[in-house]
């Protein structure tokens, strides 16, 4: 079999999440092909998909008024296994607010029990990256790069959080969440070498390959 | 291969400014006798959490891949930046003229006012540019201390020194700069810049000098990379472009520039911005095209999507039918500018 990985090519670092998903696929040793997703006829040839950062309102603009959206909110909610990192992250969620300016009517999948808050932690000055713990990878921390990053502040139904950062105004922090097919990051695995989040993404969210 | 390969390189080069500034520090410590300035304390920047590391390579190069694909408009008030928010602009650049006006106004050109850029931080989500003048240390601190997220260190403005543009090294904020060719953007990377883009020539409605400062660009990268195991070749380039080897080598070995590429300079219609996504440029920036036009609303939304779907030759006829030519901005001849006029002669 081969895997057909996907893409939601319509904005943002869209060759990193290639990269990494080629870097990732190779590592499993697998078949695959990877193919930038940008028409609705697109979404019933893929096993998976990876909805890149960039900014959520220009992704919810453009795949709203092409028709995409309504199209991949279904294929999800069907079971197509979706890994979002940071934009990708806020359009998954059923909740969004912004730390500066509140509420936001920006269009969104909303397929994820998550309530997150958009550029939580700042501004870009105040993007940084750190060691973090995630318990599914392993005891070896991830390197984790936060871009004026949100994260999500409560997760309900069988949304389960997989790592945390401590905030001292909000509490914990919700930095990466697992939900059946949906894995979401605030933070950008494809910007590291390091490609355990995406192996766990294919092997056991997706459950594509058998480790 | 992709910006992710250059951290590794950008790190040691960031590393060797470092050591130079720490030097000079050492040797003030001693009592030589030191002149010229000496770089301000880092801001310091509070994040609330355990041992995070702000201002790295990652995040300043990272910062422009999440804008790749999308459009950066020049806007002048905050009503301006929520049509651009709206419409789905990825960021927006703020200024106290725009580029046209820039050009009609003469006189000296400066950094926006510090309370109209505040305002707008506080009414939009996107994030927010400005541009300092070439050179301007000062403008380019003050904008970083207000939480500007990306610094345009613009040949737009009156530049303040016909020598050397800001290190730019020393900030925990990134930068852009415009570049006419290959030398240009790599110099301007050797200096710090985190993010490159064409200077074209602004607030024209003439995307022609972006079409040729991309062509150039892309040219004298497909010579590096045909002498990508050329010693003497890439030595002799470096020497040319006074720049380090090691970087000209990585551009060789990445086929493309080591940080985010954007067009700017004179895009006015969904067409433009879909023809420099063509050309390989990473996203476009949009000075006057846009808020000059009699329709900002609808060609904002139509240059976004022209520049998401630009390989969609359908869609890109969509976005063109949203605009229509009778409302774009005049646009100047760029052949009747006198050279005096030109900005993208400034800052090279």
């Amino acid at each position: 079999m081969v895997i057909v990985a996907g893409v939601l090519a319509l904005q943002g670092d869209i060759e990193e999440h290639v990269q990494a998903l080629d870097r990732a696929l190779r590592e499993l040793g697998v078949d695959y092909r990877i193919v930038l997703v940008k028409k609705v006829d697109q979404l019933s040839k893929i096993d998976l998909i990876t909805i890149p950062g960039g900014e959520s309102t220009t992704i919810g603009f453009v795949s709203r008024r092409t028709g995409i959206l309504d199209k991949l909110k279904e294929r999800i909610e069907n079971g197509l296994p979706t890994l979002g990192t940071c934009a990708g992250m806020v359009m998954m969620a059923k909740e969004v607010r912004d730390a500066v300016v509140g509420e936001t009517s920006q269009p969104l999948l909303g397929v994820m029990d998550i309530s997150v808050i958009r550029n939580v932690f700042g501004r870009q000055r105040e993007s940084f990256e750190v060691d973090l713990k995630i318990p599914v990878l392993g005891n070896q921390p991830f390197r984790a790069v936060f871009i004026r990053a949100p994260a999500a502040v409560r997760c309900w139904n069988d949304a389960q959080p997989l790592a945390t950062l401590r905030h001292e105004r909000y509490g914990d922090l919700i930095v990466m969440v697992r939900q059946r097919n949906m894995l979401a990051c605030a933070f950008h695995p494809e910007l590291v070498l390091d490609t355990r989040v995406h192996r766990y993404f294919i092997c056991e969210v997706a459950g594509l390959v058998q480790r | 291969m992709s910006i992710v390969d250059s951290v590794e390189y950008l790190e040691k080069l960031k590393d060797f400014f470092y050591r130079l500034l720490e030097l000079n520090d050492r040797l003030r410590e001693a009592g030589l006798p030191r002149l010229g300035p000496r770089p301000l304390p880092e801001l310091p920047i509070v994040v609330d959490l355990s041992h995070p590391e702000t201002g790295t390579i990652r995040v300043k190069i990272g910062f422009p891949a999440m804008v790749k694909h999308g459009v950066i408009m020049d806007v002048t008030n905050e009503e301006q930046a929520k049509i651009a928010e709206e419409a789905g602009a990825v960021g927006v650049m703020v200024l106290d003229k725009l580029p046209y006006d820039v050009r009609k106004a003469g006189g000296v050109a400066r950094m926006a006012d510090v309370k109209a850029i505040m305002r707008v931080m506080e009414s939009i989500t996107i994030p927010v540019s400005a541009k300092c003048r070439i050179g301007h240390y000062m403008e380019a601190r003050i904008l970083e201390t207000i939480g500007v997220d990306l610094i345009d260190e613009s040949e737009v403005l009156t530049p303040v020194d016909d020598q050397h543009h800001i290190n730019k090294w020393e900030f925990k904020v990134p930068f852009v700069n415009g570049a006419r060719d290959l030398g240009e953007a790599l110099r301007r990377i050797s200096e710090g810049a985190s993010m490159i883009r064409t200077k074209g020539e602004a607030g024209t409605g003439n995307v022609a000098e972006a079409v040729r400062h991309m062509k150039i660009i892309n040219r004298e990268i497909r010579i590096l990379m045909s002498h990508v195991d050329d010693e003497e070749f890439i030595r002799e380039t470096a020497r040319k472009y006074q720049v380090p080897p090691e970087l000209v080598w990585l551009t060789a070995r990445l086929g493309r520039l080591p940080v985010v590429n954007f067009a700017a300079g004179g895009i006015a219609t969904p067409a433009d911005a879909a023809l420099m996504m063509w050309l390989g440029a990473d996203g476009v920036f949009v000075g006057s095209g846009i808020f000059k036009s009699e329709d900002p609303q609808t060609r904002a939304q139509a240059i976004v999507l022209a520049t998401s779907y630009w390989d969609d030759p359908e869609t890109v006829v969509e976005a063109q039918k949203m605009v229509s030519e009778s409302k774009a901005m005049m646009g100047i001849d760029i052949r009747k500018l006198k050279p005096e006029e030109l900005m993208q002669l400034r800052g090279v």
